[in-house]
């Protein structure tokens, strides 16, 4: 199995997806730039957080015009596994890869933190090593991660399970006061109808070592691993 | 010729930025105001080589498909002959 981690200019979280791929998962890993094209030789392509294009227009709004987002539209179309991490999942809805948007934050800070999420699903392929309704401590640092969407998205999000992670308190619970950014219905991460895009504000990748405060984050690479080894 | 075009954000989403403004606004002493909704303001020139109908559907397209997000904001275009 072969990762490809995508470079944007502004990207700032490539290195750590890099490094977690070929330390934690152990597996081949190449950074990708933004203006390549071919992710023939990929089985999964994780669009890192960061700043693309400096946040210029709107979050992720120039970062779609990329060509390699023409590429990795057709690589999530063929059934291929593709990881937005902060900055990714903006990129990601504006890209229409992903339903709704990623506004400001409700209380305008920018946050940066660790959150509790828990998985609401452990049917994706990023969360099959996890149990449903465990809760991960993951960091979070963003001005735009406050998801909207309208009345009809969320209520088919809800129906078809595609909520994967929610802010929850520590103890799992979901509750207005851990929802920091004001998100619609405490939403931290959704998948596609299809479960092979995942889009997520908080940085599992930076939750891969004790020493960085939390090992949570590798349940979901893990998960994406056992995905990957499943298929071949 | 030039078009301008203005983008908002739909009515209903929560616009931060804009309740901070009006904060502020409210603490200089202004009175009167009830709401402050922040936008952008986008001034596009043209060349001349699209006549008015062709310059004003560019522009409706460009504002459509990188100036606004349309599941959170509404674009109003302007081209002046």
């Amino acid at each position: 199995m072969k990762f490809g981690v995508i470079v944007f200019p502004g990207s700032n979280c490539d290195h750590d997806a890099y490094h977690v791929i070929s330390k934690h998962v152990g597996q081949p890993v190449d950074f990708i730039w933004h203006r390549d094209t071919d992710l023939s030789s990929y089985d999964a392509v994780i669009i890192p957080g960061g700043f693309s294009y400096g946040d210029y227009l709107r979050a992720g709004a120039l970062a779609r015009f990329s060509p390699v987002m023409t590429s990795v539209k057709k690589f999530a179309d063929s059934g291929r596994f593709v990881l937005g991490i902060c900055n990714g999942f903006q990129i990601l809805c504006e890209a229409g890869l992903l339903p709704g948007a990623l506004i400001r934050n409700r209380d305008l800070h920018f946050i940066c933190e660790h959150v509790f999420v828990r998985v609401e699903t452990s049917d994706s392929p990023f969360t099959n090593e996890l149990k449903t309704g465990s809760v991960l401590r993951l960091p979070i640092a963003h001005a735009e991660g406050n998801y909207v969407c309208d009345d009809a998205t969320l209520e088919e999000l809800q129906r078809e399970q595609r909520i994967v992670f929610r802010y929850c308190e520590p103890d799992g619970t979901v509750t207005q006061n851990s929802n920091l950014n004001g998100a619609r219905d405490n939403i931290a991460g959704i998948c596609s109808r299809e479960r092979n895009v995942l889009g997520l504000m908080p940085h599992p990748e930076r939750a891969c070592e004790d020493l960085l405060g939390s090992s949570d984050g590798r349940d979901i690479f893990r998960s994406l691993a056992a995905t990957l080894a499943a298929a071949v | 010729m030039k078009a301008k075009v203005y983008v908002n954000l739909k009515a209903g989403v929560l616009d931060p930025q804009g309740k901070a403004i009006q904060h502020s606004v409210e603490l200089l002493g202004f009175s009167g105001i009830s709401d402050i909704r922040q936008g952008k303001y986008f001034e596009i020139s043209l060349d001349g080589s699209l006549d008015q109908t062709n310059a004003q559907a560019s522009v409706e397209k460009i504002a459509r498909e990188v100036l606004s997000n349309p599941i959170i904001e509404d674009y109003r275009v302007e081209v002046e002959g």
